[in-house]
């Protein structure tokens, strides 16, 4: 892994984790979630994030989805520093920057499909025509305007996903964020997700993937896998060794990553 | 995001859990109502005590005489000499000698509950009456305590004389009175207990029935409002002059009274509408807590809203917008059930209830004030919430 700390010009690097530590006190021990996490991800590139849980994925997660910020290290986001950020400034950068799926799709229940997708313009202060165009727009391209005044709650759940989705590409956000996108659904309507996902980022989106499924994580180009807080594989995701957890025998792992594969 | 889009959407959560909202707004409609009710009915009693008193005139100034402590009199002779050296600010004087005496047309088998005063020449002058018919007591009636009477409209009326009392009589305590003149309707003829009941008589006749020496009370008017002050002044001065003592008389103005009175029900009505108030602050609180629960309800909600990009203020103003909606909704109902129950209460006392614009613009700043105050605390709590566990929250 390439260290740039004196560099603040990363060229086609639009995530730049360096060495981000994240360490929570609990009484007297210390809980290391990041312990040292150094990565990049290219412009346009589909990265898996694989780990168990307690891996540090959801601190990863949390990080680059500027929800949380690190105990030291530094985070740049399209060339801004988000690591020092105040809570406001969080904000806008969740709100410009990036589109969040969720494993619970984390719909708003009592607004209708096309309100919940103009959430994230709503507080980009969009005005109302615009938002409403804009949020149309998003739910075409996943195929569900004709629900646009539906509540969440009539549709299924591969359809709330992809609403979600919808909301996530409503603001042209510079990542796209899936924490599990599959995890609540049946493994018919998760791979309609994930081919979407696909689709998204050979159309140029830059989409990172949280997952603890080997069998989903190699949908991706490129699998980052974490343990213990520490990066343990960083690579395509191609190749036998992406799949490799050094703590399980590899032919049991294979057997897995080939099942569902 | 922007306000009208917040006050959508608290509208919206409001008609989510109706049951639960009209529960919360219960408080605010109650304080508000009973302020408006209060305040409404305080209005009308003011307005009634102080239509009240014009119509007894606000030029009017009563003298009474106790001769306490002191040898001297003052007479009506000295009375009337006294208004004709002030008639600057004095229009004109009259003695008004109450007189507790059976009142009984011709040919009536019962009496009448008519008030009997025995007055001057100038009473009609005082008191801003005028003849409907026949004449007034004349000073020659006066000097030769003639048993005449001056009646009100209530004896043309239908119900006593029917338009004949002009020579007809009226006995009072048994003695017969010719009626020589009557007044104009004051405000409803045909009401025995109206102000159109009522007979005089020459007080020099009235003091003789009341075994009186001396008359003791008087009534001035003054030349107009601005000099009843000075008229009351000098009044006292020339009283004391004559007695030396300021407890052997009293002189008061009318419209010194009426201020007095509607000081002291303004200082009632206030001193109620803010214990009715105290019942908005309970409202208020009711809002907080349910504020309160509707945020750990929301807790997710937030935590999507957060992480979508909404801001700390974003998440309050929805939150203060919200409860500011709850409050203003609940004092407009507040508003109606106020003016609703003036409108009852005022028929049912027979009195002009009516709400006043301020106190109703008054309620619903009060209202909206308490949405924000007590919503203040609750909408903080949202906005600071962490997104990461808000969004984990179930």
């Amino acid at each position: 892994m390439a260290k740039n700390q004196n560099s603040i010009q990363h060229g086609d690097d639009l995530i730049v984790f360096d060495n981000i530590y994240k360490i929570y006190e609990m009484g007297d021990t210390e809980v290391r979630a990041a312990d040292g996490i150094s990565f990049s991800v290219k412009r346009g590139e589909f990265v898996a994030i694989v780990g168990q849980s307690g891996s540090g994925k959801s601190t990863c997660m949390n990080i680059i989805g500027a929800l949380d910020v690190p105990t030291s290290g530094e985070y740049y986001l399209d060339g801004v520093d988000v690591s020092t950020l105040n809570d406001n400034k969080l904000a806008d950068i969740r709100n410009k920057m990036l589109g969040f799926i969720f494993q619970q799709y984390n719909l708003i229940p009592k607004l209708t499909v096309l309100e919940n997708v103009e959430l994230p313009l709503l507080y980009a202060g969009v005005p109302k025509r615009k938002r409403r165009e804009a949020a149309l727009k998003s739910l075409e391209r996943v195929g569900l305007t004709e629900k646009a005044k539906n509540l969440p709650s009539q549709l299924s759940g591969g359809q709330q996903q992809r609403v979600s989705i919808a909301r996530a590409l409503a603001g042209n956000p510079s990542v796209i964020l899936a924490d599990e996108p599959t995890g609540a659904l049946d493994s018919r309507t998760g791979r309609e997700v994930l081919e979407f996902l696909q689709q998204l980022h050979s159309e140029g989106n830059t989409i990172v993937l949280i997952t603890h499924d080997n069998s989903i994580a190699v949908k991706a180009q490129r699998i980052i896998r974490l343990q213990d807080g520490k990066v343990v594989y960083d690579g395509p995701s191609n190749v036998p060794e992406a799949l490799v957890n050094p703590d399980i025998p590899i032919e049991l792992q294979k057997n897995e990553a080939g099942g569902d594969a | 995001m922007g306000i009208g889009q917040s006050f959508i959407l608290a509208i919206k959560s409001l008609l989510n859990n109706k049951m639960r909202a009209f529960l919360t707004m219960l408080g605010i409609i109650i304080g508000v109502g009973s302020v408006i009710l209060i305040m409404s009915l305080g209005n009308g009693v003011t307005t009634e005590i102080s239509d009240t008193f014009e119509s007894m005139g606000t030029r009017t100034v009563s003298v009474t005489l106790m001769g306490r402590g002191s040898n001297r009199t003052f007479t009506d002779d000295e009375m009337y000499e006294f208004a004709e050296e002030n008639s600057d600010v004095i229009k004109a004087v009259t003695p008004t000698v109450n007189v507790s005496a059976t009142v009984r047309p011709e040919r009536w088998n019962e009496n009448l509950s008519t008030s009997i005063t025995g007055v001057g020449e100038d009473w009609l002058t005082v008191k801003t009456y005028e003849t409907a018919r026949g004449r007034f007591i004349s000073y020659m009636d006066i000097y030769a305590r003639n048993k005449v009477c001056f009646v009100g409209a209530y004896f043309d009326s239908p119900e006593v004389y029917n338009g004949n009392a002009v020579g007809s009589t009226l006995k009072i305590n048994g003695d017969v009175y010719t009626i020589i003149g009557v007044a104009e309707e004051i405000t409803d003829a045909s009401d025995e207990d109206g102000s159109d009941n009522f007979a005089v008589i020459p007080y020099t006749v009235a003091a003789r029935l009341s075994r009186m020496g001396n008359i003791n009370s008087y009534t001035l008017i003054s030349v107009s409002d601005e000099t009843v002050n000075a008229a009351k002044q000098r009044m006292s001065n020339r009283l004391y002059e004559n007695y030396g003592d300021e407890d052997a008389y009293a002189v008061i103005a009318l419209a010194e009274i009426l201020d007095t009175v509607t000081e002291i029900m303004d200082t009632l009505v206030t001193v109620i509408a803010a214990i009715a108030a105290i019942s908005l602050l309970v409202g208020g609180i009711g809002i907080m807590n349910i504020m309160l629960v509707s945020v750990t309800e929301r807790t997710r909600e937030i935590g999507i809203r957060k992480a979508l990009g909404a801001k700390r203020r974003d998440i309050k103003s929805q939150f203060v917008i919200e409860a500011m909606t709850t409050s203003l909704i609940g004092g407009v109902f507040g508003i109606l059930l106020g003016v609703f129950g003036a409108r009852i209460a005022g028929k049912l006392m027979n009195m002009p209830a009516v709400p006043s614009l301020s106190s109703i613009v008054l309620s619903v700043g009060i209202s909206v004030g308490i949405g924000v105050l007590f919503g203040y605390l609750p909408a903080k709590k949202a906005s600071e919430l962490n997104p990461i566990d808000a969004l984990h929250h179930d």
